[in-house]
């Protein structure tokens, strides 16, 4: 069966290897900072973990099961934001969930990095929420809260 | 690969009954197999609505003029449709409600007050909607009860053994589903009433998803209460049924005050119609529940038995193709179903089987059905079902169940 451009658009290459492959999958234990994240209107669930030095992201996981773009998003965020400031790290977070929300690019985008796949997303509203489970939960992390909700 | 077989000719006919069932969705034509979510309206519910609007609009039940006395007699006329679909001995019955969630809400305040106890046991099985689990739960909190679970086997049917041991004599209510939505299954009613009313406790029935698929008869299965939505069976949103047998609803307080319900009011004291409208206050949705009596004698006028028939067979063909795709697991796989087939499959997520089954035109429910303590029992967080009507083709369920290999073969590239 033809997949439409549509789904290739949003599910691209580098999202489907994430979902395969995920990177930083798993759990810091000890860790200086953590959160959960909870999706109520699919039931997914996300825990992140991570370890700073002073202001810097030293190393970061992700830990749970959702779909290709929960997936994908927490794989290649936490991808992007390891060895950053935080106010470098909350900068990507404020991109990201720009380019999953508004077609208008701003001065952030160029922050994306690899992270720009991601913006297929917003064509597909009912699943904008996946992608931006990830970024509340770990904005909460690097504030100390310890739960995100998408609701 | 299409099957060779064909279908029954009358259900064929009726899809012209269904306006919407010529739309397309992205350019595809739509293959709509989220039934147990909601049904779609045949034209007669449809017209029903708006030539109540067009030619009768008034209020029930205090009007002296024409108007009035038609609406009000139009409103009865849907109560004893209603009463007769459902076998009830009485109109008086049967109360209008705005759904199946209100109607258990309603037994779960006013019996509640009436006959539930600190100490006392509400038995709910492992298969509820939330609707049937939290009403019980905050009443419990209210009251002081408590609630035990009838535990669901690995097929997906209640464990009647379980259920046995857990009846006793402080059992005062025992809240269960007919058809599950997430699984399909049909559950022993007749028999889980019997065992309840063998020990002194009453039963609701919650029979949403039996409406479309069987013929309910609240006297065959002699319970106590039964609560349904018109809209999964082909009726409007926004109106609903709790059949309650005349002497319960007479003896059970109010639940909601206001106008309609009462005999008279007075600062120092209000004293309460006869049931039904002591269960109705203020303005009913007097359009929908005329649409809902329609909708039910165009389900008659098709008859449950051919309706079963054609929907065993689709769930034989479904069962089938989707037994055949590689690492999908079927959750629900008990000897006595409803037309519906919730699935998982290894390395695809069912929200993203969700969004690429829609750009296919095909309308499935992906998540985890209002059912989140049997989603758990199955350990899974969600899944993708696919759940058919009256209209639902041979031809459908296959193209769905091609779209679901394609889209396997597609997240796992």
């Amino acid at each position: 069966m033809f997949t439409s451009d549509e789904l290739r658009e949003l599910y691209q290459e580098v999202i489907l290897d994430h979902n395969k492959d995920p990177r930083n999958f798993g759990v810091l234990d000890p860790c200086t900072h953590h959160a959960e994240g909870f999706n109520p209107l699919c039931g997914d669930h996300l825990t992140i973990t991570m370890n700073m030095e002073g202001e810097v992201i030293r190393d970061v996981r992700f830990h749970g099961d959702g779909c290709a773009i929960s997936k994908a998003t927490a794989s290649l965020l936490t991808g992007e934001i390891k060895g950053k400031t935080q106010e470098e790290a909350e900068r990507i977070i404020d991109a990201a969930q720009e380019a999953v929300t508004s077609s208008v690019t701003s001065d952030l985008s160029p922050l994306l990095g690899k992270l720009s796949v991601i913006a297929g997303v917003r064509e597909f509203p009912a699943r904008v929420k996946c992608a931006t489970l990830a970024m509340h939960t770990v904005k909460n992390a690097l504030h100390g809260e310890h739960a995100a909700s998408t609701e | 690969m299409t099957s060779e077989r064909i279908m029954d000719p009358v259900l064929l006919r009726a899809r012209e009954d269904f306006p919407i069932l010529t739309r397309t969705v992205y350019g595809k034509p739509l293959i709509y197999l989220d039934n147990a979510a909601t049904t779609h309206k045949p034209q007669c519910v449809i017209d029903a609505l708006s030539g109540y609007y067009a030619t009768t609009n008034s209020n029930v039940h205090r009007g002296v003029h024409k108007l009035s006395q038609e609406a009000t007699a139009a409103y009865e006329q849907a109560r004893e449709r209603v009463q007769r679909h459902l076998n009830a001995a009485s109109e008086r019955e049967i109360v209008f409600t705005r759904g199946t969630t209100e109607a258990v809400n309603l037994v779960a305040h006013s019996y509640g007050a009436l006959a539930v106890r600190a100490g006392d046991e509400i038995i709910l099985s492992g298969m509820e909607h939330h609707s049937n689990i939290v009403p019980w739960q905050m009443l419990c909190e209210r009251s002081g009860a408590v609630v035990k679970v009838i535990p669901v086997t690995d097929a997906g049917e209640l464990d009647m053994d379980a259920y046995a041991s857990l009846l006793n004599e402080r059992t005062k209510l025992v809240a269960v589903v007919a058809v599950s939505n997430a699984l399909g299954t049909m559950n022993p009613v007749q028999e889980i009433v019997r065992m309840a009313h063998a020990v002194g406790a009453r039963v609701l029935v919650d029979a949403a998803q039996a409406m479309p698929h069987m013929q309910v008869d609240v006297r065959a299965w002699d319970c106590d209460f039964l609560a349904l939505s018109g809209h999964k069976v082909y009726a409007p949103t926004g109106i609903g049924v709790l059949y309650g047998k005349e002497e319960l609803l007479n003896a059970m307080p109010p639940f909601m005050g206001g106008g309609d319900m009462i005999r008279s009011v007075s600062f120092e004291k209000s004293t309460y119609a006869q049931a039904p409208q002591k269960f109705e206050a203020g303005t009913p949705s007097i359009a929908d529940a005329i649409a809902l009596g329609v909708a039910l004698e165009y389900v008659q006028g098709i008859g449950y038995e051919r309706i079963a028939a054609h929907e065993n067979a689709l769930l034989q063909v479904a069962t089938e193709r989707m037994s055949s795709i590689d690492g999908i697991r079927i959750i629900g796989t008990a000897q006595h179903k409803s037309c519906v087939v919730s699935f998982v499959v290894d390395g695809v997520h069912p929200h993203d089987m969700g969004t690429y089954l829609d750009r296919e035109g095909i309308a499935v429910r992906a998540g985890h059905h209002c059912v989140q303590p049997l989603m758990k029992r199955f350990g899974v967080a969600a899944t993708t079902r696919m759940s058919c009507a009256l209209t639902t083709t041979f031809d459908e369920v296959e193209r769905c169940a091609d779209a679901v290999a394609s889209a396997v073969a597609f997240f796992r590239s």
